[in-house]
């Protein structure tokens, strides 16, 4: 016994041990088989409690296609029953602290190759020593709704915490259906962490409101502190930006993504100065939503400076002119955002010089940016054309005849996101060369219901025939048929995300008249991976069945102005196990629906529903039979109604109980 | 079929009178980056019943632009003003929307100011309002009306220097501010310039093929 304690000691790191499947089975996860162990599993859960922790263990986080930068652990947050450790040692008929203290060794040790946040929440439901292990050795800690735990209960668990992911308000936030002032602030999380968390190296917030205050605990709390990133996030302006460069001596990656960051053009602080002089570790900087003006002298030495930068994406006050000076100090970037991509006030003609700059740049896969593109200026790009894996012309307002040269160069496209500008016949391009494609996201140029449209059902079957590896697409159309869906249904097998848009509310199928259920069918029956889907169009409960029927892997949905009746919600909530997160709008979904899902919600992470026929005694009802259901109802107007049907309804599992930070027009049932 | 029953009663509802009264926090036009308006529509909770605007540059969603646009007299409204505008839909990022709004929103550029500014031109009801938000927004200059003719300057007073104000065309022409019915402008006007009198000079003459 005692060689292999030492043994354990001495390499901790290597294998010694085959792979945790010798311990348990991954796929089994909640429930897990032990090979070897002699100690038993948790008895089946009994108390409401106990099903909100085993179902927040058992599922893990979803990724929503947008967080391919966030870690998908998620925060197992359940005290498994305590037992005595003499009771699983009885069991091995070796003296009680002997055998655990090897057995902590070896769980260590072994515990320290999981990162997925699956098995790391299923194995800490293992037994008591398993949950210490687990707690002592997780890294990355997931929390994929901040209310659905308390910060002291996660810090008082988890000790060694290095990454945190932490997300905040519900996705239809992105699209003002939630006041301002809702909450999801990071001031408790920050207050909470900086003296508990020295060695945190990265933190991760989507939909947080973050403020200048708590990037300045940030900053200056955590000497390691390497990578920040912040998605859809408000609340914080370019001080904020300035405390974590001047501070943040370790800084390896500040990522400020689709944030709407404070500034008047007239107070923006010069954050860019503030990072300390001499060589940076700088390895990303990403800063194309920031709305104000930077230093580009202190920019471009920044930039001359910082060696292992390999991603940087301007904001639009970035010109051509000093985009390809950028360019030239960093001959080894590998995701390039081009700012503006024109020039300003008759700057001159800096064609040759972007085009030069773009030949140099041999590394360069990732391309974005195009905010006020200048056309005379894409062929620049042209040169970095074969090597991309992925292009976001998404800002960029082309014709199809711009578009071709530049896509008919991108045959190792992988993620192309484009206006829809360049109508159907620049997706058949597309589909003609982007042989590899896996993602597509066509945007409207006019969001509004009753413009033109550009792009349609042609464009889908190109596509479809085309690109057939295509893994996730997000299409907006005015109009769309069932056939097209249904060719992509059968065409791109390996869809995982699947979002149609038809932006003209309770549009049939322009050629039948019939409703678009048929096709978002196909696309639940044939894709068998799918796992996200957004719906739009014409729906009755039909489609509804569908997805109840074959959705099984189904984790996000998406409703919008869709079905008939409650029938269409009890089929998904009855039908799709793997739900998490649905959201849904303005369809006729009232109470029954609503409670057809009790035995599931504690499976989710949240359910919203707004504008839908859900009364507030529905939902008090629900508060009622699930008492670790957290029941918000989202007023517009501050009145007090039971009976008539209300505004918007968040609710979602939590461990902490209601919060106490709600503004006066949440009320929590 | 049940196709008008599956809408939502609660629509019309949405796109009430809620946002009239989130109208006000926008301030009025032609103010549209004082920072006051800017901090009464982002702070205290409490008395909002407004919704979260989003983008960084006092933007105008459509259903806002709808409303506003019945109380402009520019028959260049793009949105037909009787529709109603659901909040949230389609379901694009106020962030994006915001980047797309190129037709309106305009860049600014001063001779010789490293920064630039942006303007949501269609808030104006013409020329004199557009001068006077660029000199607001430039603090530093005076707007001095030339005798001659309807030409209007901006001067600098520290040094006197004078500056045009110079707009780029959809054409890629640059052309001096003023010359076309105040329509016409907003409806081509790509991008701002006040340049420096002096180099203005090359600029395309006051000359009636310009309808």
């Amino acid at each position: 016994m005692k060689q292999i304690k030492w043994y354990a000691c001495k390499n901790p790191k290597k294998n010694i041990f085959n792979p945790p499947s010798v311990l348990f089975h991954r796929e089994a996860s909640p429930s897990i088989r032990l090979l070897n162990s002699k100690t038993s599993p948790i008895p089946p859960p009994s108390s409401p409690l106990r099903e909100v922790q085993f179902a927040m263990l058992g599922n893990g986080d979803c990724d929503d296609g947008n967080d391919d930068r966030c870690s998908l652990n998620t925060c197992g947050i359940a005290q498994p029953n305590s037992r005595p450790a003499a009771a699983a040692s009885s069991l091995v008929g070796l003296p009680p602290p002997f055998f655990d203290q090897v057995l902590d060794n070896v769980l260590e040790n072994v515990l320290c190759f999981l990162t997925s946040h699956r098995d790391r929440n299923a194995a800490s439901l293992v037994c008591k020593s398993w949950f210490l292990a687990e707690a002592q050795t997780r890294l990355e800690l997931f929390i994929g709704n901040c209310y659905a735990v308390s910060p002291a209960r996660a810090i008082g668990r988890f000790r060694c915490i290095q990454s945190l992911v932490l997300k905040g308000k519900p996705r239809f936030a992105d699209f003002n259906l939630i006041p301002l002032g809702w909450g999801a602030r990071f001031s408790p999380w920050i207050a909470a962490m900086a003296p508990s968390y020295p060695s945190l190296q990265r933190i991760c917030l989507k939909r947080m409101t973050v403020a200048d205050a708590d990037l300045v605990i940030l900053a200056t709390s955590f000497p390691s502190f390497r990578d920040l990133t912040l998605i859809c996030c408000d609340g914080f302006t370019t001080a904020g930006l300035a405390a974590i460069a001047e501070n943040c001596r370790q800084l390896r990656s500040l990522d400020l993504i689709e944030n709407d960051v404070e500034d008047d053009d007239d107070d923006g602080v010069d954050w860019v100065s503030c990072f300390p002089p001499g060589k940076t570790c700088l390895e990303s900087l990403v800063f194309d939503c920031v709305g104000c003006a930077v230093n580009l002298e202190a920019l471009e030495s920044l930039v001359a400076r910082s060696p292992s930068l390999w991603r940087l994406r301007v904001n639009d006050y970035i010109s051509v002119g000093r985009l390809f000076r950028l360019m030239a100090r960093a001959p080894q970037l590998t995701h390039l955002g081009t700012g503006s991509f024109s020039s300003f006030d008759g700057e001159g003609d800096f064609r040759a010089s972007l085009e030069s700059a773009f030949m140099a740049s041999k590394s360069l896969v990732c391309i974005s940016g195009f905010r006020d593109l200048a056309p005379e200026y894409l062929p620049s790009i042209y040169p970095a054309c074969a090597n991309l894996i992925s292009l976001n012309l998404s800002y960029a307002l082309i014709t199809t005849d711009q578009l071709k040269p530049v896509i008919t160069r991108c045959h190792n496209l992988q993620t192309f996101w484009v206006l829809d500008s360049v109508l159907d016949e620049g997706l058949q391009m597309v589909a003609a060369t982007c042989k590899n494609l896996r993602e597509l996201r066509v945007f409207p140029l006019d969001a509004t219901e009753d413009s033109e449209g550009s792009v349609s059902d042609v464009g889908l079957v190109a596509i479809s025939e085309g690109c057939k590896k295509l893994q996730s697409i997000l299409y907006f159309c005015q109009t769309m048929t069932n056939a097209a869906v249904v060719a992509m249904s059968n065409n791109c097998q390996d869809l995982v995300v699947f979002r149609l848009c038809i932006m003209g509310r309770h549009r049939p199928d322009h050629l039948t008249g019939e409703p678009m259920d048929e096709g978002f069918g196909a696309i639940v029956k044939n894709c068998k991976n799918l796992t996200r889907l957004a719906v739009s169009g014409l729906l009755t409960d039909k489609a509804f069945a569908y997805i109840g029927k074959y959705g099984k892997l189904v984790r996000t949905l998406s409703v919008a102005f869709a079905g008939n009746s409650d029938l269409g919600l009890r089929y998904v909530l009855e039908g799709c196990p793997k739900l998490q997160k649905l959201e849904i709008r303005d369809s006729p979904f009232g109470d029954t629906g609503l409670l057809s899902g009790i035995h599931h919600y504690y499976n989710m992470r949240f359910l919203w529903m707004s504008s839908c026929k859900v009364s507030v005694k529905g939902c008090k009802e629900v508060a009622r039979r699930l008492p670790h259901m957290v029941v918000e109802v989202i007023r517009d107007r501050l009145e007090d109604d039971n009976s008539v049907a209300m505004e918007k309804l968040y609710m979602y599992r939590s461990l902490a109980g209601p919060r106490n930070d709600a503004p006066p027009f949440v009320k929590l049932l | 079929m049940s196709a008008e029953t599956a809408k939502s009663s609660t629509e019309s509802d949405v796109s009430g009178l809620d946002y009239e009264e989130t109208e006000l926090k926008l301030g009025l036009p032609g103010s549209s980056r004082i920072a006051g308006s800017e901090l009464e529509r982002k702070r205290g909770f409490s008395e909002t019943v407004d919704l979260k605007l989003g983008g960084s540059g006092g933007c105008n969603l459509d259903y806002l632009t709808a409303e506003s646009s019945d109380t402009r007299s520019s028959g260049a409204g793009k949105l037909p003003a009787n529709k109603a505008q659901v909040v949230g839909w389609p379901p694009v990022r106020s962030f994006r929307k915001n980047a797309l709004k190129s037709c309106t929103y305009v860049k600014v550029a001063v001779d010789g100011a490293p920064y630039l500014r942006k303007v949501d031109i269609e808030m104006y009801g013409g020329y004199q309002q557009l001068l006077n938000a660029l000199k607001e927004m430039f603090s530093c200059f005076t707007i001095r009306n030339s005798p001659n003719n309807n030409e209007r300057r901006l001067v600098d007073p520290l040094n006197g220097t004078e500056y045009v104000p110079t707009y780029e065309d959809k054409d890629g022409d640059w052309m001096l501010v003023g010359d076309v019915p105040w329509k016409m402008f907003v409806a081509s006007c790509k991008r701002l310039r006040l340049m420096k009198s002096s180099e203005a000079v090359n600029l395309a003459p006051r000359a009636p093929q310009i309808d």
